[in-house]
């Protein structure tokens, strides 16, 4: 940002937008210096709390226990991360987390949103102007208005205690994604539809050979931000799974939380449950740092949350 | 955010053409997907829930109808209803605003002429994706003030320690402070937005002798309140319905101070199995939405700027 007194003629102006020529006054020099200086204050202000959740996990008892709180430990205890994997059944949440749960709820609302988004950007028909407003507004419907009549329904059908209600819901497809991929439907040229068309290439058929590859990015978004949910995903497990058995990652700290709250300061507590904590997050952010991009696009076009 | 018109969509003829009908058929045939899971899993929902709601049932028995009486009660006896409802607006009124605010600020920060700032917007944002559960675990120990670091730091220096999660005042406002925390993903909608503000703009501004605080007030602020009115209509929606983060970081206490609304539902329907009272208390926070939503669009023709068109 150029500030202050420029006396200079307008072409010049535009060009320091781009490459500053001149050198910078005193006064810019300090609110640079102090921009930074903000930036790293808050970057630490907000890395913090992930920070000290890895290093308590490295740490033992005694270590989390000292007054002033230690900054860097030693020894640092790797072990602790296995010792609590080991101390309840992290692997099989791990197990229920990606394959009982996200996988199959990443491929089912990828399938489904995709035939959905195509019916509502490619084919031209009546009302769908009606109904694509219809599923908008199934976006602000507050889920607790249904979740009543929901876990009756799937109680009824015996689902209680099984995966079915968080992943069958996802055969109808996920208004979001619908929203999102119909937008992006709408930016690739109808000439190249209509040519399929014209050479006998069924509406399935444009929707596999020429639509999808040219939405990759967009099924990117998709398929991060569904995974993401799911397995960030804690009320609805929460709601339907009552057996330890069943429970994913989620669950499963909490569970382990429950027991240190009951059972007061156990033994490596606090160390262990950031351990876990460490290690549920960590593929998260290992994600979000490949598909970065990904990431932000997802976010910039849809405000979607994380 | 504007929504791309679909292209071609034709002037209304009352007959459809051989053509025009299979493509009607291949439409609905596209979208039922979506269409089936409307109506089963959301529109009979919607009505069943309405209906539980004038009802007394306890999943054991079949549902007693009672009227409003569900309603009746949770306004005038209910002990908990109102101290629930006090407790959310507090949360949504001084999270969201101040949670834009900071959001847009920080936005603003990272959109100056500065290097590294794809590092500082990933610092901002993992929070926002981090799963709930490992941030609550590791915001309650933090603050804890036998164990936590903060305090910790406070009883070394021998001053008096901070409550932060365990006292009915602070609660609340620490909570706030964890959910702006966790805007990342508002700082980035708000990064782009700003990044899509032409530069000749400021350019102008910057020959008709504005300071970086007009521009700033003249320029950027006008330009970016679509998006803010976007993401507060968001954030307000989402907040009003926050569950996981305060249910993990107090579960509702101390002395029920933090015990936000849908936390009060969850408890109602799955611990106390009053699923008549829990449906009519989503039908009152649905109300409330709906009313917060239509006065947020109404007011924005005071405020958000759109591009000249009135």
């Amino acid at each position: 940002m150029t500030t202050a007194s420029q006396t200079a003629s307008v072409p010049t102006v535009r060009q320091t937008a781009v490459m500053p020529v001149r050198t910078l006054s005193l006064g810019e020099r300090l609110t640079s210096i102090g921009k930074y200086a903000l930036l790293v204050l808050l970057s630490f202000t907000w890395l913090f709390p992930l920070y000290w959740m890895v290093v308590t996990a490295v740490k033992n008892d005694s270590q989390v226990l000292t007054v002033p709180p230690i900054l860097f430990p030693s020894p640092i205890l790797l072990n602790n991360f296995a010792d609590a994997w080991a101390r309840y059944n992290f692997n099989l949440a791990a197990f229920n987390s990606v394959f009982r749960f996200a996988l199959p709820v990443v491929v089912l609302t990828l399938v489904s949103s995709l035939i959905v988004a195509y019916g509502f950007a490619k084919v031209r028909w009546r009302g769908r102007g009606f109904f694509f407003a219809l599923c908008i507004a199934t976006m602000m419907l507050p889920w607790q208005v249904t979740m009543v009549p929901l876990f009756v329904i799937f109680r009824n059908l015996g689902w209680i205690d099984t995966y079915l209600p968080l992943v069958v819901p996802a055969i109808f497809g996920h208004p979001y994604f619908i929203f999102m991929l119909r937008q992006f439907f709408l930016t690739i040229p109808e000439e190249l539809s209509e040519a399929a068309r014209m050479e006998g290439a069924s509406e399935f058929g444009i929707l596999w050979r020429i639509i999808l590859p040219l939405a990759k990015p967009a099924i990117a978004v998709v398929v991060l931000f569904r995974f993401l949910w799911s397995w960030n995903d804690f009320l609805g497990p929460l709601i339907y799974l009552k057996d330890e058995a069943q429970y994913p990652l989620a669950l499963m700290i909490y569970r382990l939380q429950q027991t240190v709250n009951s059972t007061g300061n156990t033994a490596m507590a606090y160390p262990h449950l950031m351990a876990v904590s460490t290690l549920v997050a960590l593929p998260v952010i290992i994600a979000f740092i490949i598909a970065q991009r990904t990431f932000i696009e997802g976010i910039s076009v849809t405000g979607l949350k994380g | 955010m504007a929504v791309a018109t679909a292209p071609g969509s034709r002037a209304r003829t009352p007959r459809l053409s051989k053509q025009e009908r299979r493509n009607q058929i291949t439409g609905l045939l596209f979208i039922s997907p979506w269409l089936i899971g409307f109506l089963c899993l959301a529109l009979f929902p919607l009505i069943m829930s309405f209906y539980y709601s004038l009802t007394r049932y306890d999943l054991i028995g079949d549902p007693k109808f009672i009227g409003f009486e569900n309603y009746e009660r949770l306004f005038t006896s209910d002990p908990d209803f109102w101290t629930v409802i006090y407790n959310t607006f507090y949360y949504v009124l001084l999270g969201v605003p101040i949670g834009a605010a900071v959001a847009f600020l920080i936005a603003n920060l990272l959109n100056a002429d500065i290097k590294g700032r794809a590092v500082f917007r990933s610092i901002i944002y993992i929070p926002a994706i981090v799963p709930a559960v490992c941030a609550a675990m590791v915001w309650v120990f933090l603050l804890n003030t036998q164990y936590g670091a903060i305090n910790g730091l406070l009883k070394s220096l021998e001053w008096p320690t901070i409550p932060f999660l365990s006292s009915t005042g602070l609660a609340k406002p620490t909570l706030v402070l964890i959910y702006i925390w966790a805007q990342g993903a508002a700082v980035v909608t708000y990064l782009a937005a700003l990044q899509d503000v032409p530069r000749t703009l400021y350019e102008a501004a910057t020959v008709d002798g504005a300071n970086a605080w007009h521009k700033f007030w003249n320029v950027t602020v006008p330009l970016c309140t679509p998006v803010i009115l976007f993401n507060s209509i968001m954030g307000f929606i989402g907040a009003f319905q926050e569950f996981t983060l305060p249910w993990l970081l107090t579960g509702g206490g101390p002395a029920k101070s933090t015990e936000l609304f849908v936390m009060n539902l969850y408890r109602n329907a799955f611990r106390q199995l009053s699923m008549g009272k829990a449906s009519a208390m989503a039908w009152i926070l649905l109300v409330i939405i709906v009313v917060f939503t239509i006065v947020l669009f109404r007011s924005s023709g005071r405020w958000v700027y759109y591009g000249g068109e009135k």
